[in-house]
């Protein structure tokens, strides 16, 4: 009983991409879902904290004074296709492409430094031009510590997926590298979830409140 | 199943990579509507609140299945519960939270 069950595995594993091919890798892929998980609830503490902050302006800028329309646009936009062609790269990976996957690669870091540039660029707006420090009010401190926490989580991705692109140059698609990429591909997804919300609860919110 | 998981693995190595520019092409539609909800059209508050909260749900659901293959994998219900399972929590930290404190003064 338990052998057949053990047998099925195998066979339902050849069908699988590459980078389930190894009982390890399929595991950390587990693994860094549940992480995915962990992470979900830290920016979910962030998003109840910057929500609950929200109307304390302690007399300083308020949201609607803040924020503006092109820059945030600008950045959701360079986020969500980031977002698309890392899921390229993923499609590259599957194909056994190592140029067309680390070309993806590449491009999807390239767009996360420009999200990380307009990014860096709205907050020194806010700070140095509108006064709007991190120590101001309560709105501001939760406004920066989520969207900067967001904003580090970005960057560690860039250095990451930068560490990922010398290996493939390196080794090219092994199960080991494959497993690599693709986990750093569901990080650089999730973190263009995380945006969705900050976009919605934070921008839109503040327009509309 | 096994066939059909083989089969649809094949199908993604080949061919124009559809589902990912479907999944982008409403990601920035979604974006679009929902900034036009709250900025274009002057709604409630409450309503409007209630349709851009929706919408990013879904937006968060298409990039969970579009762009990144939940449910793909070994035993895929062991990843799917862990993420649930974050949902809730992380749902009922932010609603919790502004629950409680609505009824401060």
């Amino acid at each position: 009983m338990t052998d057949s069950v053990l047998r099925l595995h195998e066979r339902d594993k050849s069908s699988l991409p590459i980078e389930y091919s190894k009982e390890e890798g399929d595991l950390r892929i587990v693994g860094f879902w549940i992480f995915l998980a962990a992470e979900l609830v830290l920016f979910g503490t962030l998003f109840g904290t910057y929500l609950v902050l929200q109307s304390h302006t302690a007399g300083g800028p308020t949201a609607k004074d803040l924020f503006e329309i092109g820059p945030v646009m600008a950045e959701t936009i360079v986020l969500l296709v980031s977002s698309f062609t890392c899921g390229l790269s993923t499609i590259e990976l599957r194909r056994h492409n190592t140029k067309g996957l680390i070309a993806w690669l590449i491009v999807t870091i390239l767009l996360g430094l420009v999200f990380v540039g307009l990014e860096a660029n709205e907050f020194y707006t806010y700070a140095v031009h509108e006064g709007a420090t991190l120590s101001r009010s309560a709105f501001l401190s939760g406004f920066f510590v989520l969207l900067g926490t967001h904003g580090c989580h970005v960057s560690l991705g860039i250095v990451w997926i930068i560490g990922i692109l010398l290996q493939l140059a390196k080794r090219g698609i092994t199960p080991v590298t494959a497993r690599k990429a693709f986990m750093v591909g569901l990080y650089w997804h999730f973190l263009d979830v995380v945006w969705i919300f900050i976009f919605t609860a934070v921008y839109l919110t503040g327009w509309v409140i | 199943m096994s066939e059909n998981q083989s089969q649809m693995t094949k199908q993604e190595h080949a061919g124009f990579p559809w589902k990912q520019v479907i999944g982008l092409f409403i990601s920035l539609a979604l974006t679009v509507l929902a900034l036009w909800i709250a900025v274009g059209l002057s709604l409630p508050v409450h309503v409007t609140l209630t349709i851009i909260v929706g919408l990013a749900i879904f937006q968060a659901f298409i990039q969970l299945f579009m762009f990144m293959h939940v449910t793909e994998g070994t035993e895929p219900v062991h990843q799917i519960i862990g993420i649930i399972f974050g949902i809730y929590v992380a749902f009922a930290v932010v609603a919790g939270t502004l629950w409680i404190l609505a009824y401060t003064i």
